[in-house]
């Protein structure tokens, strides 16, 4: 059912091996790193806009106690 | 009457955020599992190629890659012209979503077939038809981040990416069909509707694959857009309660 006779033999893709692996580590590497980095995202807006509300909530805080 | 099924109450981002955020889970599941099965059948099970050897297993990759770069880009451009007509506030957000993931397929898209390219016919890069168009491709999703992130107000901005989307959208017929109309390098089709030149295991292997990038696509899409609609929706009383329930740890 295998194709591969070793796994140095999968390693090798019979002399294309940079050119697959190279092919598939650029595309996993970007599978990986563009989720992270849209969480990382949404995290620091989350803050921000956390930020941003409870300052507001105080402005106006102090608009209705004057 | 007001029990009826409507779909366009999913058209509010109030009740499109919810559903997209249960649903993201489902599609990265689902996107692991046909990329396991897709790598499995193209990577260990399916036999080599009698012109390219083993090289030609890159196609596992950039097939999806490309497809999905034009399909990302239609959708995209679906909802520019959905977002025109109709001034629907969902639709932009979808578009801005969509648009760093498209470009990061297309680059994946030429990235592969750079590498493909090289031992196959001597060159990482030919301006060839395909090739070619599908560079401008990569320039019209680069050039709708940067025009929407250049404007300030978010209605405005996805009104000129909007355009820019549905004028660019030509590109799109001209890199699927560049191989017929024009003698490219580039080799035809090996996948339609009615006959295949592929084995079969190759084939399920990068039908598989295909469903993966696109199961991916719409988890990543889904993530990025309930984020923007945060930001954009700032103001509204739902956003403002999302965002006190996440700070009483009521969502990770």
């Amino acid at each position: 059912m295998i194709h591969w006779n070793s796994f140095s033999d999968f390693l090798a893709m019979g002399g294309y091996g940079l050119y697959v692996w190279g092919s598939f580590g650029v595309t996993v590497l970007i599978m990986v790193v563009e989720p992270i980095m849209v969480a990382r995202n949404r995290k620091a807006t989350i803050t921000r806009l956390q930020r941003q509300m409870r300052a507001e909530t105080r402005a106006e805080n102090r608009n209705t106690a004057e | 009457m007001k029990d009826r099924f409507n779909l366009y109450r999913f058209a509010s981002p109030a009740t499109f955020y919810p559903l997209a955020g249960a649903m993201i889970p489902y599609f990265a599941a689902v996107s692991v599992v046909f990329g396991l099965a897709g790598l499995w059948l193209g990577m260990l099970v399916a036999p080599t190629d009698f012109q390219q050897g083993e090289g030609y297993r890159i196609i596992f990759i950039h097939v999806p890659a490309s497809w999905m770069s034009m399909f990302i880009y239609l959708v995209m451009a679906f909802w520019a012209a959905i977002g025109l007509a109709f001034n629907t506030r969902l639709s932009g957000m979808m578009a801005q979503a969509l648009a760093p993931t498209g470009a990061l397929m297309a680059f994946l898209s030429l990235w592969t077939g750079a590498l493909w390219g090289k031992p196959m016919w001597g060159a990482w890069w030919v301006w060839d038809a395909r090739l070619t168009s599908e560079l401008i491709l990569l320039f019209l999703y680069i050039g709708y981040m940067a025009l929407t992130a250049a404007i300030d107000d978010p209605k405005r901005a996805d009104k000129a990416g909007g355009l820019l989307l549905l004028v660019g959208v030509v590109n799109i017929p001209i890199i699927y069909f560049s191989v017929k109309w024009w003698n490219t390098l580039h080799q035809g089709s090996s996948v339609n509707l009615t006959k295949s030149s592929m084995a079969e295991t190759m084939l399920w292997g990068m039908l598989l694959m295909a469903m993966c990038f696109w199961m991916y696509s719409i988890a990543v899409a889904f993530m990025r857009v309930r984020t923007i609609m945060l930001e954009r929706e700032r103001h509204t009383d739902w956003v403002k309660a999302e965002l006190a329930n996440i700070g009483a740890g009521g969502e990770k």
